[in-house]
């Protein structure tokens, strides 16, 4: 069992025969996902990567029954291939570029909702479900299967902490990075209970950093609702108030979106915290022994 | 990206959002001029820094005669300004904002920003306008009316009746002037992409208008593409040189106090670097992601940004290999160190793909300054030892 994808779910790519897309499309269907297709508007009826092109969405999905966009076009059209993807009964788009404004994001993400899409990103690594399915950019050979579900904002810290998991002897269900990003789909709440119902998986691992307030959320959430063990860093402990850190949602502002405030309010949820990143692989060790 | 005061009442302007008027002035004798310009009997003379407080700072003055126009304009262009804002080292005025003095009868604030957690802008205001809305929510959140709005169907009728009947506004008059005003500020912050519009002191004159008397605002730099006329608006004197060098590189930097240089793949795992280093007893002086393509060029880059620091005693290289391998990166770790001349122990860790034959590079190649470590833990710790000179 995983949450979201395995190996049978169809994938598209939107973005698919350009520089990205086609780099990272081989690298997920030598990792094993079926990719049946892409999206390229003008050149449908392509063959590339021995998948047919199609120009838009609702050709795609009604030539394959995919279920699933991986989404590589540039940031100045990604608002309108989510929502293309999200009106052509796409399940979930899982969106990797970097750089989209939030105001498209804003209406995109909104326009998900109202269709029923679920979306992953922006500016994340994807999805993996370890062995079966990649969805995204992540080095899929540091995943192997096993029993702790991730959850992360950033990417290296995604591979840093499953890394750590594998090295301890222990494996992956599901890694999901849900990006870095003011606004992004799928959060730390959805797929806590996802994880919580995943037979398969007995802990999680939940990577959050500097700026909003998922983590408080999720650590309400928590407390209320999960009841396999949880264990978390936050980071940016060290970052200075008022300066991005990388990610555009990396940001303290004003006294708010402290590590600190996070840290605690997991802390005060039952949840293992970790004061480094290097402490994740011994405490899902302490926590599942 | 953040704009000047005068800069954004330019854009108020543009979408009829009632300011005093005013002129932007370089020297005390076009600040004089302004002032003739404009007319009347007093003035005030704004120092123009990105950085709020300037008040109390000493940057905002007022004027009763030309003389002083040109006696306070001398006075603050030129000066560093620290604010509460600005940090120790404050700021350099190099402008001044002429203005017309206003008949001021109340203050109020407004603003617009995101609301991550509604996923949607929201207005915030308050009768408590001239105070720090930090303070203002700490302290009496009560007072601050927040009326988020959805951009898929817009301002609408009950969004303005909230924030009026929320600040206390009566007269029907001044109540439609503040709806107005509200509305076109949500405007041009959908249109132009604002991450944040704020303005505090919003004013009501004597005669009941409501004046932008100074306002700040900050854009969404992911849009800036689609507005050539805000990117023109960019000061450079006002962002920190080392993180403009480095964006060009695609590097994104930021200068800490420490004492430990830190390079790092990805932004979350160099803040987990930076936790990790002072988790171990050092200090990170900076904050670096070479992002997930590390090349020669961008890590020699990255080597010469965090050297310009002269506070570093030691390097650590944290490197975590997915796409992009190891021994790809080990490479580039070695070109690098030929084209910068690297005078502290730099420790690196190179895990992921391809890690153990990256360590093999590194280790033949035998580079005097060169510390390898196994993972993030064990790096960290040889980083903080080096600093202290103990390796």
């Amino acid at each position: 069992m995983s949450i979201l994808v395995n190996k049978d779910t169809k994938v598209i790519v939107q973005g698919f025969t350009g520089g990205e897309g086609t780099f990272h499309s081989e690298q997920c269907m030598a990792y094993g996902t079926n990719i049946v297709g892409g999206v390229t508007p003008g050149k449908g009826g392509q063959t590339h990567l021995g998948k047919p092109v199609f120009n838009t969405v609702k050709e795609a999905v009604k030539a394959t029954g995919a279920t699933v966009s991986m989404v590589f076009v540039p940031p100045a059209f990604v608002g309108d291939a989510v929502m293309e993807a999200a009106s052509a009964g796409i399940e979930l788009a899982v969106i990797i570029t970097e750089g989209a404004p939030v105001k498209d994001m804003q209406a995109a993400k909104a326009c998900a909702v109202k269709n029923g899409m679920m979306t992953i990103g922006p500016n994340c690594p994807g999805i993996i479900t370890a062995e079966e399915c990649k969805i995204g950019i992540m080095p899929g050979n540091i995943f192997k299967k096993g029993n702790v579900g991730l959850i992360s904002k950033s990417g290296t810290l995604t591979y840093e902490g499953a890394n750590q998991v594998v090295n301890e002897g222990y494996g992956i269900t599901t890694a999901v990075g849900i990006g870095g990003d003011p606004i992004i789909g799928l959060s730390y709440k959805q797929l806590l209970q996802m994880f919580q119902d995943d037979p398969e998986t007995e802990a999680i691992v939940m990577i959050g950093e500097i700026g909003g307030d998922l983590e408080i959320q999720a650590a309400k959430f928590i407390k209320e609702n999960i009841t396999k063990p949880v264990v978390a860093f936050i980071a940016g402990q060290t970052a200075p108030k008022g300066k991005r850190m990388g990610h555009a949602g990396a940001i303290i502002s004003g006294s708010a979106g402290t590590a600190k405030e996070k840290m605690d309010a997991l802390s005060a949820a039952g949840v293992e915290v970790v004061v480094s990143p290097a402490e994740i692989g011994k405490a899902v060790k302490k926590v599942l022994s | 990206m953040n704009i000047h005061e005068y800069q954004a009442k330019q854009i108020f302007a543009e979408y009829g959002v009632p300011t005093p008027r005013g002129i932007v002035a370089n020297t005390p004798e076009e600040a004089v001029a302004n002032a003739k310009e404009l007319g009347g009997n007093i003035w005030v003379v704004k120092a123009q820094i990105h950085a709020g407080g300037r008040g109390l700072g000493g940057g905002v003055k007022l004027a009763k005669s030309l003389e002083e126009v040109e006696e306070l304009a001398n006075q603050i262009l030129g000066m560093t300004l620290v604010t509460h804002q600005t940090g120790p080292e404050g700021k350099l005025v190099q402008k001044v904002y002429i203005e017309e003095g206003a008949d001021i009868k109340d203050e109020l604030y407004l603003s617009v920003v995101l609301d991550r957690a509604a996923e949607m802008p929201i207005i915030m205001a308050s009768t408590e306008g001239g105070m720090d809305i930090e303070t203002v929510a700490e302290k009496t959140p009560e007072k601050i009316i927040k009326v988020p709005v959805d951009p898929a169907f817009g301002f609408q009728g009950y969004h303005g009746r909230e924030l009026v009947f929320g600040l206390g506004i009566t007269d029907k008059a001044e109540q439609k002037k503040m709806i107005d005003f509200a509305k076109k500020l949500y405007t041009l912050y959908m249109d132009k992409d604002a991450e944040m519009i704020e303005i505090n002191p919003l004013i009501k004159t004597g005669s009941g208008d409501f004046l932008a008397l100074d306002g700040k605002m900050g854009f969404d730099d992911s849009a800036l593409w689609r507005h050539p006329e805000i990117e023109a608006m960019r000061d450079i004197s006002e962002e920190d040189p080392d993180e403009r060098e480095a964006s060009k590189y695609g590097l994104s930097y930021v200068a800490l106090d420490g004492e430990i240089g830190c390079m790092v793949n990805g932004a979350g795992l160099a803040m987990g670097t930076m936790d990790t280093i002072n988790y171990m007893g050092g200090t990170p002086a900076n904050f670096l992601d070479v992002g997930g393509t590390a090349s020669a060029e961008t890590v020699a880059k990255g080597f010469e940004i965090i050297l310009k620091n002269p506070n570093v005693k030691a390097i650590f290289v944290n490197i975590f290999g997915g796409i992009v391998r190891c021994d790809r990166i080990a490479n580039g770790i070695l070109e690098a160190t030929k084209m910068v001349d690297v005078n502290v122990p730099v420790v690196v860790r190179l895990d992921g793909t391809n890690a153990a034959e990256a360590a093999e590079i590194l280790k033949n190649a035998n580079i005097a300054n060169v510390i390898t470590a196994t993972d993030l833990g064990d790096g960290a710790a040889k980083a903080v030892a080096a600093a202290k000179g103990e390796i």
